[in-house]
């Protein structure tokens, strides 16, 4: 019993960062129909700048006020994003539109190699650790087990991240808008629809959600080179297990992806690496285009 | 016209031979390394012209390397002929039980499950410590049917006979692309609806293209692990596989030697910029990519090949 508790409570709290940053993936993909690889080098960069932004935070007096360093951790995600959203969306993406899906990962896979050795110039090879905002909150006690009370939090970001970006989408003017260009962004924009603005802005969310993934995993883990490799594999990965462009794919993938592997690192620890691949492979044997996939009409 | 293409072949060869002569060490050893690579890539080359792109060939890449290493390690199997066969026809096994899976996804699905397998390889084998785990496992030098050279010898011998297996290959596969298999594969990319009217069967033509694209990666991987001298799991990670569909992308599905022109040309850009700007080779080949791809979108075939390049 307390072995299926630790594996569930494990597994949810892998899968709270890890649905931030595939939701940012799937939305990216479903209004820019770009599986952008570049993702998990944002997840690094918003990993980077907040430990950076933390640190000065603490450098400059934050002691003080030590639960200021959560508003430096969103806020490093923020500057990510407002940054490099616009930078890499109008300097480079949008003249890749409506080419072939895979020259477009491509696209995407130099924009990676780029920003890993921009990374390392900028921050260097040596790990970064931001503990301080994650013994803030103290501990949980589950039963005999406990918890570092951070973890939770995460997962609570995840939920109102998950709602926010779902209500956005279905309850307001400029989410139908979106689903619009989704659906058909030739029709929206003989509509009125400024494409191109919507394309900005979906880049730019995705971006956030990738910097914000990566702000709020940095005082759990240790900062360092090839981080973002790793993670865009495992993020892709969800967002194929739940169907591309789907927010509830990418919620249930999350949850599948960090369960198994929760329960793998705690039953099968050979399997921990290949866990994540085996389960997407399995669900794309019998649903080909992931679990909340529309199916499309197929031209002739 | 079939005895023009092996007049070509006879010239590559000897053109491709003679480097033997006038190379130095290094760049022989990059020569090899840089073929082959080619031939992996070569087999992404064979599933691109049917419109899908593995990102997972590393997978036999690494299996290749790891059968030729523990060929070598547990049964004293040193003869390069030897080693090279073995490899090749545990990829064709291989590749034979995935192929027929994986030749109904398209796109990328097709590029997302091949990568899940070339992972999970990467998973087991950094986590099997009976084989070195991740630090991988040392091969010791190949003897070519009982002639066991070393130094600027075995250099050599090393590369005349990479070069002899990237020119049969490089030929039987022009042959295979222009064969009535290698023309439906084609077709497929435009239209793979109209195809199936038309009463071929895409997913037997799928099934063989990643069939033969797995041969090609074990081959790959065997001479790559017999001139390194140490293979480990990182064969299999994504990054090697991206590498190869870096090159595959940059070389375009219409030429073969296009496809090892492109692998040099990326072996020669990473070593310049390894020795140039040691701390930013990535970035330096990211660029170098980018440029690629906004100045050749149908890769450098499309400049070799008389071929008109059609709409991608």
């Amino acid at each position: 019993m307390d072995l299926l508790a630790t594996i569930v409570v494990d597994g949810l709290i892998y899968a709270g960062w890890l649905f931030i940053v595939s939701l940012g993936l799937t939305l990216v993909f479903g209004v820019l129909n770009i599986l952008n690889i570049a993702h998990g080098s944002l997840y690094a960069i918003g990993a980077y700048a907040s430990a950076s932004l933390v640190g000065a935070y603490f450098a400059v007096g934050g002691d003080a006020f030590p639960y200021g360093s959560y508003a430096a951790l969103i806020l490093a995600a923020v500057l990510v994003a407002v940054v490099l959203g616009p930078l890499l969306e109008r300097g480079l993406l949008r003249y890749f539109y409506g080419r072939d899906e895979v020259l477009n990962v491509l696209v995407t896979y130099a924009v990676f190699l780029i920003l890993e050795d921009v990374m390392k110039l900028i921050w260097g090879v040596n790990p970064y650790f931001v503990y301080e905002p994650y013994t803030l909150l103290g501990d949980v006690e589950i039963g005999p087990l406990f918890y570092v009370g951070y973890d939770f939090a995460v997962i609570a970001a995840a939920i109102v991240v998950g709602l926010a970006v779902w209500l956005t989408l279905n309850r307001t003017q400029i989410g139908k808008v979106v689903l619009a260009v989704i659906h058909d962004a030739e029709m929206s924009q003989t509509m009125g629809v400024n494409v191109q603005r919507i394309y900005l802005g979906a880049f730019t969310a995705g971006a956030f959600l990738a910097a914000l993934g990566g702000a709020l995993t940095a005082p759990m883990i240790s900062v360092t080179p090839g981080l973002g490799a790793n993670v865009i594999i495992v993020a892709f990965a969800v967002v194929i297990i739940g169907g591309l462009g789907s927010v509830p794919g990418a919620a249930i993938g999350a949850l599948m992806v960090g369960i198994s592997r929760a329960a793998s690192v705690h039953l099968l620890p050979e399997a921990e690496l290949f866990i994540v691949y085996f389960v997407m492979a399995i669900v794309l044997m019998f649903r080909p285009e992931g679990l909340f996939a529309k199916t499309k009409a197929r031209k002739i | 016209m079939r005895y023009i293409l092996f007049l070509y072949a006879a010239i590559a060869f000897v053109v491709l031979a003679a480097g033997s002569i006038i190379l130095p060490d290094w760049a022989m050893f990059l020569f090899a390394m840089a073929l082959a690579k080619g031939l992996v890539c070569l087999g992404i080359v064979a599933m691109m012209r049917g419109g899908v792109v593995s990102f997972g060939q590393g997978l036999y890449y690494c299996i290749g390397a790891y059968t030729a290493t523990l060929a070598a390690n547990l049964w004293g199997v040193s003869d390069i002929f030897a080693l090279t066969l073995f490899s090749s026809v545990v990829c064709l096994i291989v590749g034979m039980i995935f192929g027929p899976m994986l030749a109904t996804y398209r796109g990328i699905f097709f590029a997302m499950l091949t990568l899940a397998l070339s992972m999970v390889l990467y998973g087991t084998l950094s986590k099997m410590s009976v084989i070195g785990g991740s630090d991988g496992l040392n091969i010791g030098s190949p003897t070519f049917l009982g002639w066991a050279p070393e130094g600027r010898d075995l250099q050599t011998a090393l590369y005349i006979y990479v070069v002899a297996i990237v020119v049969i290959t490089g030929t039987l596969m022009r042959i295979y692309f222009d064969s009535e298999q290698g023309l439906i594969t084609l077709a497929t990319r435009d239209n793979e609806l109209r195809v199936e009217y038309l009463g071929a069967s895409v997913r037997k033509v799928m099934a063989y293209n990643y069939t033969f694209a797995a041969v090609l990666g074990g081959l790959g991987g065997t001479i790559a692990v017999v001139a390194l001298g140490h293979v480990d799991p990182e064969f299999a990670f994504w990054t090697t596989s991206g590498e190869f569909v870096f090159v595959a992308i940059l070389a375009g599905y219409m030429s073969v030697p296009a496809v090892f022109v492109a692998a040099i040309i990326l072996e020669v850009v990473r070593s310049f910029s390894n020795l140039y700007f040691p701390n930013t080779w990535q970035l330096s080949l990211g660029i170098f990519l980018l440029i690629v791809i906004v100045t050749l979108p149908n890769g450098l075939g499309s400049l070799l090949s008389r071929r008109k390049g059609g709409k991608t």
